[in-house]
């Protein structure tokens, strides 16, 4: 038993670690190579099975005129969408999320817990249903194509997230902190700004990182409610896909683009381990 | 605790989401009544787009089919291999923070992106899944095949999601007591049974909570998709958003593909009800 449980454990962790890593690798050996060792067939090695070549990685910086695939300007587009959108969710979500923690709302029969599945629910909706609506409605207001627009559409992607994980993460910040606060002195204001949040920057971040995420690797509204202005580094990684086939570029820009959010993965790690994120995870 | 402020704290959240919201969704559903033409905008159809819909579009019925059994399938194997996955990196293993941040890392990058590079990845003639199976004397076809189109759809969505459930489930067995584990051990309980009367069912709501939230991710299943295979061959691989977008922003037939998303969200949150009430049951039993 125990000697195959053992072997059975590391034969199933080592197979899932190579597909992980499967395609990260093959985009990397392909960004190094030419025409030839592409069409010929799949190879592998550099210098054994073909000649590395860094046609790939020199496109990418590269003007348009002279062949590049320009994604240096829907790369800040993209960083500017995200981190806009993640940082007005964030505030307006934690504000919200601090009084449906807190205080008691009723209105009729509305209340607080209707309140936050109001919240929390709005990810249920296939993207699809709002696409239609906001593609007329940001036509109607001419900001089809634009930052804002996008920006208006990513909130309501991402506030849901951070209303999620920071009601359940204020829910577990002992009351008295606020209490005792309160009883020193402070208003609620001074007590939320002084004493909770400072308290609260594990769910902080960890909500900020899952707004960032869901924000960054989002391809379908980008892709809906952008055409030419403005284009997101997602929207144009596809367009290259089918507008160029040389599969080298292809595999560098790629890799490119989803490099930064890796050291997102040592981050959630690290509060995993710390078991901070058991409490907001839930 | 109760103050005048509370409102100050909740309402700018709120009314930002309910402001972006409240107008489309009640344009979705006059839309959905509606024939569209760019010549002279809205015209009242009443009911006439759902009667098409429910008695003359088996189209939408079968990529709905289709998006479930996909969906359902997903998050199946997810749930199995991420639960496997958390539980051996859970206690002491070798390179455990390696393989937990090697693991987590499919869900950080972006799945179109991602699936970009699988298309080259299971390319027919130039991809190395098949340039492997050729030393055996196979070579499939992963993206032209309707039955393998749609293997291939499954494995890009495994590989891509299987990690948030690896994090969730992770996080699950890292917040749990330890008393009962004590007794098990005190006990002489076995491995399996360990599992089986203790850390499976104290895991319970945590799995149920993790399987909704990707059911309700999966459920959008879309961009891969239009990536990977555009839906085809033919529809064997088109889910109910990807019809909905063709009809919608490709044919330009809005107010027939406001009624099928109206319909399509109105499924989703029933049987996503449904599903989290009987999951609940299911695991919870005793």
């Amino acid at each position: 038993m125990g000697k195959l449980y053992k072997f059975l454990k590391y034969f199933f962790i080592t197979f899932w670690a190579v597909f992980v890593v499967a395609p990260f690798l093959w985009a990397l050996t392909t960004s190094f190579k030419d025409f030839n060792s592409v069409n010929g067939g799949a190879t592998y090695i550099p210098w054994v099975d073909f000649e590395p070549k860094l046609e790939g990685w020199r496109v990418l910086i590269k003007s348009p005129a002279n062949g590049g695939v320009d994604i240096i300007e829907p790369y800040f587009n993209s960083l500017f969408v995200t981190c806009t959108a993640s940082l007005i969710s964030i505030v307006l979500g934690t504000l919200s999320a601090y009084a449906l923690s807190r205080f008691t709302f009723k209105a009729g029969f509305v209340k607080n817990n209707d309140i936050t599945f109001f919240f929390i629910s709005q990810r249920i909706m296939p993207p699809i249903v709002l696409s239609i609506p906001f593609f007329l409605f940001l036509g109607a207001i001419n900001l089809l194509d634009s930052l804002i627009g996008l920006i208006v559409v990513y909130i309501v992607l991402l506030m849901p997230i951070a209303v999620w994980i920071m009601v359940d993460f204020f829910n577990k910040v002992p009351r008295e902190i606020d209490e005792t606060a309160l009883i020193d002195g402070c208003n609620p204001y001074q007590a939320f700004f002084k004493v909770v949040l400072p308290n609260s920057i594990p769910g902080l971040i960890v909500a900020g990182m899952f707004c960032i995420i869901f924000g960054w690797i989002d391809f379908f509204f980008a892709f809906i409610l952008t055409f030419t202005e403005v284009q997101l580094l997602p929207v144009k990684i596809v367009a290259l896909n089918s507008s160029i086939t040389p599969w080298w570029s292809l595999s560098a820009s790629a890799l490119v683009s989803v490099a930064p959010l890796i050291i997102v993965a040592f981050i959630v790690e690290r509060y995993l381990s710390k078991g901070n994120l058991s409490g907001a995870i839930k | 605790m109760n103050f005048k402020q509370k409102y100050v704290f909740l309402f700018p959240g709120l009314f930002v989401l309910i402001g972006i919201l409240i107008f489309p969704i009640i344009f979705v559903v006059r839309l959905s009544l509606s024939g569209w033409n760019s010549y002279n905008g809205l015209n009242f159809i009443g009911l006439e787009n759902y009667i098409r819909l429910f008695t003359d579009d088996p189209r939408f019925w079968e990529s709905f089919f289709r998006l479930s059994f996909l969906s359902v399938t997903t998050v199946i194997l997810q749930y199995v291999i991420g639960f496997a996955l958390a539980h051996l990196v859970w206690k002491d293993i070798k390179f455990q923070r390696f393989f937990r941040v090697l693991f987590l890392i499919p869900m950080m990058t972006t799945p179109v992106i991602m699936t970009v590079i699988w298309r080259t990845f299971f390319h027919e003639s130039l991809g190395p899944v098949n340039d492997i199976l050729s030393n055996f004397g196979m070579s499939p076809k992963w993206l032209t095949d309707p039955v393998l189109a749609k293997v291939t759809v499954i494995i890009v969505e495994v590989w891509q999601w299987t990690p948030f459930m690896f994090l969730l489930l992770l996080a699950g067995l890292l917040s749990l007591p330890k008393e009962p584990f004590l007794a098990a051990a005190i006990d002489g309980a076995s491995p399996v049974r360990k599992f089986l009367y203790v850390t499976f069912p104290l895991m319970a709501p945590i799995s149920i909570g993790a399987i909704i939230i990707r059911l309700i991710e999966a459920s959008k299943i879309m961009d891969t998709v239009y990536v990977l295979t555009s839906g085809g061959p033919g529809t064997s691989t088109e889910t109910s958003s990807f019809y909905i977008f063709i009809k919608g922003l490709r044919e330009f037939q809005m107010g027939y593909a406001a009624s099928m998303s109206f319909t399509y969200l109105i499924i989703m949150i029933i049987s996503l009800t449904v599903i989290a009430k009987v999951l609940t049951k299911l695991m919870l039993k005793d």
